[in-house]
């Protein structure tokens, strides 16, 4: 399952960066760069809370 | 000599700290990842959205800004790895209780309350970038100071209100939680940088990698400062990379983090922070800047430059980026205020300090001079660094006392107050003359010509404000100390 989330979190990360490359070669409109950042959005807030850890300086690093 | 109110006051500011009195035991200790994560999410903040059009606003080149930022951040690096880092991993202190044994109680107070006015008037410039975003869908428009608007509207003020109220909330609710979503943020939020300011590259002329550099000259970063700015140089961008952590890292606040490092080394964790969002950042907001001004548009504030680049996810990710970072900021600001007000609770100074917060986001000349008031703020703090450092590492060495507030139960140590007092008044005199309006009148003719050459900017203040500050601080010790000794002495001859 965290394999899962993994994956789908690196792809909203990939159509956030992306898109913007093919915009600058001016394969994309900058409004397909807009959509595809919102969808890369969703993706990574969707999944990667749920397997990102964060501890705190008072916790102990394993 | 001190009186019950004043002794009560300390007594307080020690049991708000009292957790944290002990040194951080080994098992405690934590790896490279940690240093990292936390470096990398602190530094890409709301501000950085407006550090960036700040050094375009003020036409520096295109070689002076990239080399200055290498050069300024790799000092900052240098300033954590070599300073601050071995302090805490030596002493394994806070801050707080670092400066209580050398400063002594009462300089330390003033340090808090100092810094709690400085935490709130910096949450308030990100709550000011997180609502230049929030008010694009309701047709607000921002505030723009270079056009004379030193006021918002009332609309954007209620905005402010309601985005800064949120935040309050947030941090009396425990700001943990909020660090921990910041951290998840980071990644993203640095990808937005880069897309943003990549995708905008073709509107100002880029079509390929080979043609960066002639349009970062031309039309970016040109050279020209836009309305009446005054004009920046690689001097003036090295002196700001490096003076805008200096409380972090010379000023050693940051020895309260490092105190949870394995070895020293890891100090150098700090340039994930500097190069991902001081350098990167700073020049993806740069670029995003120039491309909305370039298409035709006015007053570059963060949420509409990063709406320009990004889209939506751009406007979200300068309000994720203002509230993140706003909110850690005011619980610190109320950790700090709560010296001074005792039988508050802590949602009271919290919304205090939110009220402070809400006040200085609501004045838009804060984040159009923030690099100004974030160098004041760095060469204010910075002498109670240098201190440390040097009663740490060069004191024994001198044969001076180290701790000597402490270990001679001194309330408040006099030459950490003058040295601090003088170091500072340095560098306002050396800047003032030649930019304030009064004090050049006043030294009209008087000044000897070696003085007169010397025309400092503020930013290029870091290493001469810290050569006095030790200079001072070790002179008034050494004084102190040989005074304190000699009494001793004759006192015990007339016993």
């Amino acid at each position: 399952m965290k394999r899962i989330l993994k994956i789908i979190s690196y792809l909203g990360l990939v159509l956030t960066i992306v898109p913007s490359l093919f915009v600058f070669k001016g394969v994309f409109d900058i409004k397909v760069h807009y959509y595809l950042m919102i969808v890369g959005m969703v993706l990574w807030f969707g999944t990667a809370p749920f397997y990102m850890k964060s501890k705190s300086l008072n916790e102990k690093e394993q | 000599m001190s009186t019950g109110h004043k002794s009560s006051l300390i007594e307080r500011l020690d049991a708000l700290y009292e957790y944290e009195r002990e040194p951080v035991t080994r098992d405690k200790l934590h790896g490279w990842k940690t240093f990292i994560a936390m470096f990398s999410g602190e530094h890409i903040a709301g501000t950085e959205f407006v550090l960036g059009p700040l050094m375009v606003m003020h036409g520096v080149s295109a070689r002076d800004f990239f080399l200055g930022l290498l050069v300024g951040n790799f000092l900052a690096v240098l300033s954590w790895a070599l300073l601050c880092a071995p302090v805490g991993v030596k002493t394994r202190l806070t801050i707080y209780w670092q400066l209580r044994r050398i400063c002594g109680p009462y300089l330390t107070i003033a340090y808090s309350a100092f810094y709690a006015i400085i935490l709130c008037l910096l949450a308030g410039a990100m709550v000011n970038v997180a609502v230049t975003a929030v008010s694009i869908p309701f047709n607000i428009p921002n505030p723009d100071f270079a056009a004379g608007e030193v006021i918002p509207t009332v609309p954007w003020m209620l905005l402010a209100v309601i985005v800064g109220a949120v935040i309050a909330a947030l941090a009396v609710l425990g700001f943990e939680k909020i660090a921990h979503f910041s951290k998840i943020c980071a990644p993203w939020m640095v990808l937005v940088f880069f897309a943003g300011a990549i995708a905008v590259l073709a509107d100002i002329g880029c079509s390929s990698i080979g043609d960066f550099w002639r349009v970062a000259n031309e039309k970016i970063f040109t050279g020209v400062p836009a309305g009446l700015n005054s004009k920046y140089t690689f001097w003036h961008v090295m002196g700001f990379a490096w003076l805008c952590n200096a409380t972090q890292h010379i000023g050693m606040a940051d020895i309260t983090i490092f105190r949870y490092a394995k070895k020293w080394t890891q100090g150098f964790a700090s340039a994930f922070g500097m190069y991902l969002g001081h350098y990167g950042a700073w020049v993806c907001s740069g670029i995003l800047c120039a491309a909305y001004l370039a298409a035709g548009n006015a007053n570059p504030q963060p949420g509409n430059i990063a709406l320009f680049g990004a889209g939506f996810a751009g406007a979200v990710c300068v309000v994720i980026a203002g509230w993140t970072t706003a909110n850690p900021t005011l619980y610190r600001a109320g950790l700090a205020i709560q010296v001074a007000t005792p039988n508050w609770k802590r949602w009271k100074v919290t919304f205090a300090a939110g009220v402070f917060m809400i006040m200085t986001a609501c004045i838009p000349a804060v984040n159009a001079n923030l690099d100004r008031i974030v160098g004041y703020y760095g060469l204010f703090f910075m002498p109670l660094g240098a201190f440390i450092f040097i009663d740490i590492w060069v004191f024994p060495k001198l044969g001076l006392i180290s701790d000597y507030a402490q270990k001679a139960r001194l309330m408040i140590s006099w030459p950490a107050t003058f040295a601090w007092i003088g170091a500072f008044l340095f560098s306002v005199f050396i800047y003032g003359k030649d930019h304030y309006g009064w004090l050049s009148r006043l030294l009209e003719g008087k000044q000897p010509a070696w003085l007169a050459n010397i025309k400092a900017d503020l930013l290029f203040l870091v290493a001469p404000e810290w050569i006095v500050a030790v200079t001072l601080y070790t002179i008034f010790s050494a004084i102190q100390q040989k005074t304190a000794n000699t009494r001793i002495q004759s006192q015990e001859v007339g016993q």
